[in-house]
């Protein structure tokens, strides 16, 4: 089932003329940037998740927040729908835009506000890139902990929308760990600012709510950061290991010795060749699974736990373990795994990467899951796993010129992610539903969660314009979802009518 | 697959959810509002509410426990006294410590209201509060369904985060029936120290060791004495001490002043909360203060109007809470008009009968 917008099943879209949208919206905001001709709007057809596009009817490029605030109401008072985007680098859609639908691109707000040492906080625009909120907090010794691989492209604004992850979740948290306050517009343009630079603010958590909202709720127009003391040193074991399964219990055994390592990854062996072909990190080729384990803090506590983890790792039945000399190798170490999408895209001409959650206990099985789907559909799997948080990032391997092959790859990972939600776990971890996982989304939750999902955007958004169609699927589009996947001989969603 | 789930603790308590569900779905039809209660100990915070009494202790225990899963899950009526025990026996704990506020600290609170309340302890500004280990909830809603939000894994990015939305939502956006919390291991060591240095030292001192990657875990001054909790491997924790020197004192202390049960807390004036950014200076305020969270909170005793006291607070970039119950109509500090338009809305949706401790937080909501 095609995941683009279809107003059959995603709602019915106010019929806007173009025309007469870009000359109200050129008369109330003579000095904004809008793009309208086709060849304009064509480089913004589609965010990360580039297998999918559509050409949005205007872009605007705003540079003061006044700007944003008064498209927005001109927007609400017409009823047409916006599609708020950063950097463009998420994963799931979410920043697809719509053909009847404006894009909002917030990449001009790209101005650090304040770095406040004393209160370990940085107030930054929301195009500010992630990385450059650790480059700004550097020479104070701190740093933003979230670290979504896109880093040094990625920006805040997006980060929050996405509540994006990252290498070190399982001890630093996901970026809704790390915000202190968001500043948004509410989809009729008015300000307001959900928690403060105190560590807590009175009323609901609305904070927490808009993390990860994917721009349903809100526009997010500024971004309060927590900063981080540097770890004083940050050392990296590699250890190899002749089964998958060793390599998960291993995880399990490093973490009932009582440590949380900074970082816990695992490849598999498919990932490994294509990591150690690209970048020649040393990786050994011939072990079936490979573990990196990064400890930080401070040097004495490090050093302990380093020699804590070897033993852990040699009972585990490790083949072999080697801890990274110096800075150099650890860098390479961690270049092969940072690098491992890229690497497996060059044993193919297409990759699709999935973001499925799982308890970790259930990886050696889901694995084996994951194995037999591949073999069923004919598609390669590789599988790099953040493992210290039951994080996996299985990519499927397909060619987009053999027909047929891109279906294959999308119902191949659609089965893997509710091989995920079967285990008790989620279809995405970090990348965000957007319009990606949108199908998905109806084998995890069930009609009266969904509903509420719905009762809270209409809250915040009634008539549904911010980012229409993304993140929660109606219930419309489960029943036609649902109906390609009878469920012992039922119906989910019977008292729907269907098309 | 499911052969391989073997919690290592499955609990044989009661699985309530029907009656509670039951009970929810009386007050719907009947449109007479709920008043949500555990073990009651938390019943000073907030505002009185008129409803009959919906009691969670009758659905309790702890459903899974996984001690290298780093997650646990119970009921909402299982007293906090009971989670925490199991997870000492393991070796891990509940990071942000909330406190009990149970009579003589015996710990009859329970985990549904620990959730609901969202008040974390001592390690707070260093671990997270409670809403960040918050993995999953249950949840009865206003429409008289027993939902699933979040669940049992640590990152989990579909739909809107709901789970965490109800920490600290004092049960008036639905009744937690089961959360989920991540939890970690304890430290391997623990020290306490007491040094003598005035409030704007301390406050000075603590503003710059927050930069420096010290294993501090708790901070409190008293007027007088800063104590200080550090926490960490043996080297870390012995490096700092060497380096903030500093008198061993009672570790005791930390859970007297998660409980109230300090002498400070003693004295017969009003109580209030006051939290602020982690730098802010001394605060002139009337009556007696207690820095904790490393000035990020602080308690005050004082017969100062709310009025004067929020002014003074918020002028600093924080919000008062009043602790003294029946003391101030509203005991939460006061939305700005389009947050609580916007509250009331969010109410609206999720209790759209209005059931659930109606006015506890706020006369509006």
């Amino acid at each position: 089932m095609n995941i683009l917008y279809d107003e059959r099943v995603d709602g019915v879209l106010p019929a806007i003329d173009k025309q007469q949208l870009l000359q109200a919206l050129q008369s109330r905001l003579p000095d904004l940037d809008i793009l309208h001709r086709e060849e304009e709007l064509r480089p913004y057809e589609c965010d990360g998740l580039s297998a999918y596009r559509t050409t949005p009817m205007l872009v605007v490029l705003p540079q003061r927040i006044e700007q944003v605030q008064t498209l927005l109401k001109v927007c609400h008072e017409r009823g047409v729908p916006v599609v708020a985007r950063g950097a463009g680098t998420g994963l799931s859609g979410g920043a697809l835009p719509l053909e009847k639908g404006v894009l909002l691109v917030m990449a001009r707000f790209n101005k650090m506000l304040h770095i406040d040492p004393a209160g370990r906080y940085a107030r930054v625009q929301p195009g500010v890139r992630n990385l450059a909120i650790s480059q700004a907090a550097a020479p104070y010794d701190l740093y933003y902990a979230p670290d979504p691989s896109s880093q040094i492209a990625c920006s805040i604004g997006g980060n929050v929308a996405e509540n994006a992850g990252g290498v070190h979740c399982l001890k630093y948290g996901l970026t809704v760990h790390n915000l202190l306050k968001v500043d948004i517009l509410t989809v009729e343009g008015e300000h307001m600012v959900l928690g403060s630079e105190a560590l807590d603010s009175p009323g609901f958590d609305l904070l927490a709510l808009f993390t990860g909202s994917e721009g349903m709720l809100g526009v997010i127009t500024e971004v309060t950061v927590k900063l981080l003391p540097k770890p004083q040193v940050a050392r990296v074991l590699l250890a190899a290991f002749d089964s998958v399964e060793k390599a998960g219990r291993a995880v399990g055994d490093i973490i009932a010795e009582g440590i949380i390592p900074g970082g816990l990854e695992m490849m598999d062996n498919l990932a490994i060749r294509a990591a150690e072909d690209f970048i020649h990190a040393g990786y050994p080729v011939d072990a079936e699974a490979i573990l990196l384990c990064e400890l930080d803090g401070v040097e004495a506590d490090v050093h302990a736990d380093c020699d804590r983890v070897r033993a852990v790792l040699e009972n585990a039945g490790a083949t072999e373990i080697r801890q990274a000399k110096d800075e150099a190798e650890r860098v390479r170490f961690w270049a092969g795994r940072k690098n491992a999408f890229p690497a497996v895209g060059r044993l193919s001409p297409d990759y699709y990467c999935m973001d499925g959650t799982i308890p970790r206990r259930e990886l050696p099985g889901v694995l084996k899951g994951i194995s037999a789907l591949s073999e069923e559909y004919g598609l390669r799997v590789a599988n790099v796993f953040h493992a210290g948080d039951g994080n996996m990032h299985p990519l499927i391997l397909f060619d987009a010129n053999q027909p047929g092959e891109l279906d294959r790859a999308e119902a191949l990972g659609g089965k893997i992610l509710e091989l995920c939600v079967k285990v008790g776990g989620s279809i995405t971890g970090e990348h965000g539903v957007g319009r990606e996982k949108i199908n998905q989304m109806c084998a995890q939750f069930n009609s009266d969660e969904l509903t509420l999902f719905h009762a809270v955007k209409a809250a915040f958004d009634p008539a549904g314009t911010l980012n229409p169609g993304k993140n929660i699927p109606t219930l419309h589009r489960c029943a036609e979802f649902g109906a390609m996947h009878v469920h012992m001989g039922k119906l989910p969603f019977p008292e729907l009518e269907r098309f | 697959m499911d052969a391989q789930r073997q919690p290592s603790f499955v609990a044989q308590d009661r699985d309530a959810s029907d009656a509670l569900l039951e009970q929810v779905n009386q007050a719907i039809q009947s449109a007479l509002p709920l008043r949500i209660q555990g073990a009651n100990s938390k019943a000073f915070l907030g505002r009185e509410v008129a409803g009959e009494v919906l009691d969670t202790r009758i659905h309790s225990g702890i459903v899974t426990y996984d001690p290298t899963e780093l997650v646990i899950t119970a009921r909402a009526g299982t007293p906090l006294s009971v989670l925490n025990a199991a997870l000492e026996d393991a070796g891990q704990m509940l990071p942000c410590e909330p406190p009990s506020y149970s009579d003589g600290g015996a710990g009859d609170a329970t985990v549904g209201g620990m959730v609901a309340a969202g008040v974390s302890g001592p390690r707070r500004p260093w671990s997270g509060s409670v809403r960040d280990f918050v993995l999953g909830t249950r949840v009865i809603t206003g429409l008289g369904k027993h939902l699933r939000f979040g669940g049992e894994v640590m990152k989990n990015v579909a739909g809107y985060d709901l789970s965490r939305l109800m920490a600290g939502s004092f049960g008036c956006l639905g009744l937690i029936t089961e959360v989920s919390l991540k939890v970690l291991p304890k430290p391997r060591l623990c020290t306490s120290i007491a040094l003598e240095m005035d409030s704007a030292t301390a406050l000075a001192r603590l503003a710059q060791w927050g930069q420096e990657p010290l294993p501090i875990s708790a901070a409190s001054h008293d007027g007088r004495v800063l104590r200080l909790r550090l926490e960490g491997g043996e080297g870390s924790v012995a490096a700092a001490h060497d380096r903030l020197g500093g008198e061993s004192i009672d570790p005791a202390y930390w859970r007297a002043l998660n409980e109230h049960r300090l002498d400070f807390f003693t004295d017969g004036r009003p109580l209030w909360r006051l939290s602020l950014p982690v730098s802010t200076a001394a605060l002139d305020l009337p009556g007696d203060q207690l820095i904790d969270w490393a000035g990020a909170q602080r308690w005050l005793k004082s017969d100062a109007s709310g009025d004067e006291i929020r002014r003074i607070v918020s002028a600093a970039g924080g919000h008062a809470t009043c602790y003294s119950h029946g003391l101030d109509d509203s005991p939460f500090q006061p939305l700005a008009t389009p947050l609580l338009r916007y509250h009331r809305q969010l109410k609206a949706q999720l209790d759209p009968h209005g059931i659930f401790n109606p006015g506890r937080m706020y006369a509006e909501i």
